[in-house]
């Protein structure tokens, strides 16, 4: 009993304050994937079922629409390459460095509940896809979250609106920098540290501005949905929405960009901790 | 003697797989807060009726499988699921002869313990939880409590593990 208690205690400790364990952690992921795997098997199995009884029609009127769709986005490429090239000849031209086109890899959610009290996921790219620990993941729309645990098969990733999440953020219309709290709302971000008279409206999109050296900049967060000023308070008050659906893809993009692949693993703390709790304001 | 403890321990292994599925099977959202400790509860169970082969260690083993399932701190779900067993088997030969409703106020108290101690270990490495209905897993596997004990001594009589 004793003992047992001390081997806890350790693990805690280790766990907590160093990244010694993930070997052990790894191998017992490997214990539980036949639990996440069978809790998930149902899901599979009616997505299979599901796609593979949809009627003809259907599968004609879906084929219809995403061919309209890739022509609208083919058609939009075509400008975005030509801006592309256009913004490589400027960027040399100021001498800034290169922006590396983003690698991505499909990683698909695991349908298993985890702490209700924290957003995260579970995908089923681990190490074998070269997932590595502060991965950012995306989805169609923005961004979700990054990867907090590699196991061999799987990891687990944390939601930008988790409670002790923290993501550096900037406005795409001014370029006003700030950060973005998670609340445990999964509808909801708060930019707590924005002064009374910053320029920031409703509907102002925010994006990464790759401050953090976690996430690459340029993808989009959250919209803001109310600004409330309070002549007596230090900062406004300011909410949004994220653009990422978190509680409905069920296919996420890990994006391995060029620069946060070599970051020194030490700072990943940075962007995750030192989350002020967004009821202490005043 | 070896053939029929062999039979019992792959019934107790199940249960506790079970209740490790039920742990991380999805749930509505509001429905969420409410999901019971159902590893809590199943290990509670098998250390009263058999402690003589489920002990302190398997509480710990299980409690380390949690953490890795809900990826929390490794050894958080383990320490708290070692005293809780601890007690359980302490105050097993109390807990089996309560009647039902009052073996379901105990089980609320170890996992109300349960829950204490891991909310201490969450608050201690700073994460936040949420408010009053942080508490509610161990009330609805109070009331849970009477058909666990029921389906768990059934399976236990029926596959006769001792």
């Amino acid at each position: 009993m004793v003992l047992l208690v001390l081997a806890s205690v350790l693990l805690m400790t280790l766990d907590h304050k160093q990244n010694h364990l993930e070997t052990l952690r790894s191998g017992l992921q490997v214990v539980v994937y036949p639990i996440r795997y069978a809790v998930n098997l149902p899901v599979d199995i009616g997505r299979w079922l599901s796609e593979s009884l949809t009627s003809r029609q259907t599968l004609l009127e879906d084929n219809a629409t995403l061919r309209s769709d890739n022509l609208l986005l083919q058609a939009r490429l075509q400008k975005f390459a030509d801006l592309e090239a256009e913004n490589r000849r400027l960027r040399a031209l100021l001498d800034s460095s290169l922006k590396v086109l983003d690698r991505v890899l499909i990683a698909e959610l695991y349908r298993v509940d985890l702490d209700p009290y924290k957003h995260l996921i579970v995908l089923n790219k681990g190490r074998g896809n070269d997932a590595y620990v502060d991965q950012p993941i995306l989805d169609a729309h923005g961004v979700m979250g990054q990867i907090i645990q590699v196991g061999p098969l799987t990891s687990t990733a944390r939601l930008i609106t988790d409670p002790s999440h923290v993501l550096p953020v900037q406005v795409n219309r001014n370029g006003l920098r700030t950060i973005a709290v998670g609340t445990g709302n999964l509808r909801l971000l708060e930019l707590p540290y924005l002064p009374n008279n910053s320029d920031i409206r409703e509907g102002d999109l925010l994006v990464t501005s790759g401050l953090g050296r976690v996430f690459p900049p340029g993808y989009p967060v959250a919209t803001v949905t109310r600004v409330a000023r309070d002549p007596g308070a230090e900062f406004a008050r300011v909410e949004a929405t994220p653009a990422a659906l978190l509680d409905r893809s069920r296919e996420v993009l890990l994006v391995w960009s060029g620069r946060s692949a070599l970051a020194e693993p030490g700072e990943r703390r940075a962007a995750a901790a030192g989350a002020t709790p967004p009821e202490s304001q005043p | 003697m070896s053939l029929i403890r062999h039979q019992g321990g792959w019934i107790i292994a199940f249960t506790v797989l079970v209740a490790l599925m039920l742990t991380i099977v999805p749930l509505p959202q509001w429905l969420r807060p409410y999901r019971p400790e159902w590893a809590v509860l199943a290990l509670i169970y098998w250390g009263m009726a058999l402690p003589q082969r489920v002990g302190v260690g398997a509480g710990w083993a299980t409690g380390l499988l949690i953490d890795v399932l809900k990826g929390s701190l490794l050894g958080q779900h383990a320490l708290a699921l070692t005293v809780v067993m601890f007690l359980t088997l302490n105050l097993h030969q109390r807990i089996r002869v309560y009647p039902l409703w009052q073996q379901a106020l105990s089980v609320l108290t170890l996992t109300g313990l349960y829950q204490l101690l891991v909310l201490w270990f969450e608050g201690i490495t700073g994460q936040r939880t949420g408010g009053w209905q942080y508490w509610m897993p161990s009330v609805v596997g109070m009331l849970l409590w009477p058909w666990v004990f029921m389906v768990l001594r059934d399976l236990r009589r029926r596959f006769k593990v001792t």
